[in-house]
């Protein structure tokens, strides 16, 4: 189980999370900018995030925090 | 649920003024990662270029100097004589390192300094609207070459790593790509490497890195990555052109 944390105005919608995600489930959505006047991404589905950190990998914003269920 | 993944402690807070799917921002957050994970934050001064990463000192939080188009292995040259115990890396692109810089390169290299050069080849001049760099691959339309670059007026690019590698003074010449996750996982390790072999004092040490400039090439994102796989990589091989300490651990 994982979750992602897009930073709404560091994201500037280049779309590189959307194409590295595994699972499919980042989109840029198209109905809300932000102050730099960029559509951003966002995780459709919370439930199908594994916390893999490869959308947050190919970042180049550094926008996207990741947390992860961890085994102790 | 524990955070897996964050911004690095050394990368500054701010908004790039990179364009949207820039690699330039990757690269920063290696590097940062390789700071924070040696704990080098306090020791560390890089120095900037001219092109567009010349505003890359807004986004580092270790010292950083400004350099003049090209002369930034002479500025670390100077840094790291005066101070030899600290972390002194440049972060060049390709019209800074490859074109006006040659010069400086390969006598940094030749002197055998102590530094680390951070190289990002994106084939383009890219700051000043993707006019043909000394990297432009034969046959790329650019800003000045709008037929395509013609080797037989234009000549063939310059491949960096292996000239570098052919300088005795080199202890690392690597080439790397940042066109997927595991790519960047080998940049990181490549970047950690030229760091400690600066650390062990055992010379000249750098990282090309094959980069990606959407808004020049005319292409999306994602589009970029897909040319950088298909036309940059077989045209410039990603490896290891020389590593000294590959010997060392081989004899173990």
């Amino acid at each position: 189980m994982g979750k992602i944390n897009v930073i709404f105005d560091k994201c500037k919608g280049c779309g590189l999370c959307e194409n590295a995600c595994p699972q499919k489930i980042i989109q840029i959505q198209k109905d809300k900018i932000n102050s730099h006047g960029y559509f951003t991404a966002v995780c459709i589905n919370d439930d199908k995030c594994v916390g893999c950190a490869m959308c947050a990998v190919m970042c180049p914003e550094c926008a996207i925090t990741v947390e992860r269920q961890v085994q102790k | 649920m524990s955070v897996v993944f964050r911004k690095p402690d050394s990368m500054a807070d701010v908004n790039t003024h990179y364009c949207p799917g820039c690699t330039h921002g990757i690269v920063h957050r290696l590097i940062c990662e390789i700071i924070d994970e040696m704990g080098i934050e306090g020791d560390t001064i890089g120095i900037c270029p001219v092109g567009c990463s010349v505003m890359a000192y807004d986004y580092f939080n270790c010292d950083m100097i400004e350099a003049p188009h090209g002369r930034a292995p002479a500025v670390a040259t100077g840094v790291k004589r005066s101070l030899p115990d600290k972390f002194v890396f440049t972060y060049q692109g390709d019209g800074d390192l490859a074109a006006i810089g040659t010069a400086e390169t390969i006598h940094a290299a030749a002197r055998g300094e102590n530094i680390t050069i951070i190289f990002i080849n994106n084939t383009t001049y890219g700051m000043t609207g993707g006019q043909m760099a000394p990297t432009t691959l034969p046959g790329q339309v650019t800003q000045t070459t709008p037929y395509g670059r013609d080797v037989e007026k234009a000549g063939y690019p310059v491949k960096m790593c292996e000239i570098l590698a052919q300088v005795d003074g080199t202890a690392l010449a690597q080439r790397v790509s940042v066109d997927s996750p595991k790519e960047v996982q080998i940049a990181k390790k490549a970047i950690r490497k030229a760091f400690q072999i600066q650390r062990d004092k055992k010379g000249f040490s750098i990282v090309e890195v094959l980069s990606t400039c959407p808004t020049n090439w005319g292409m999306s994102p994602v589009e970029s990555l897909e040319r950088l796989r298909k036309e940059c990589i077989p045209y410039f091989p990603l490896g290891v052109y020389k590593d000294i300490t590959a010997k060392e651990n081989s004899n173990d």
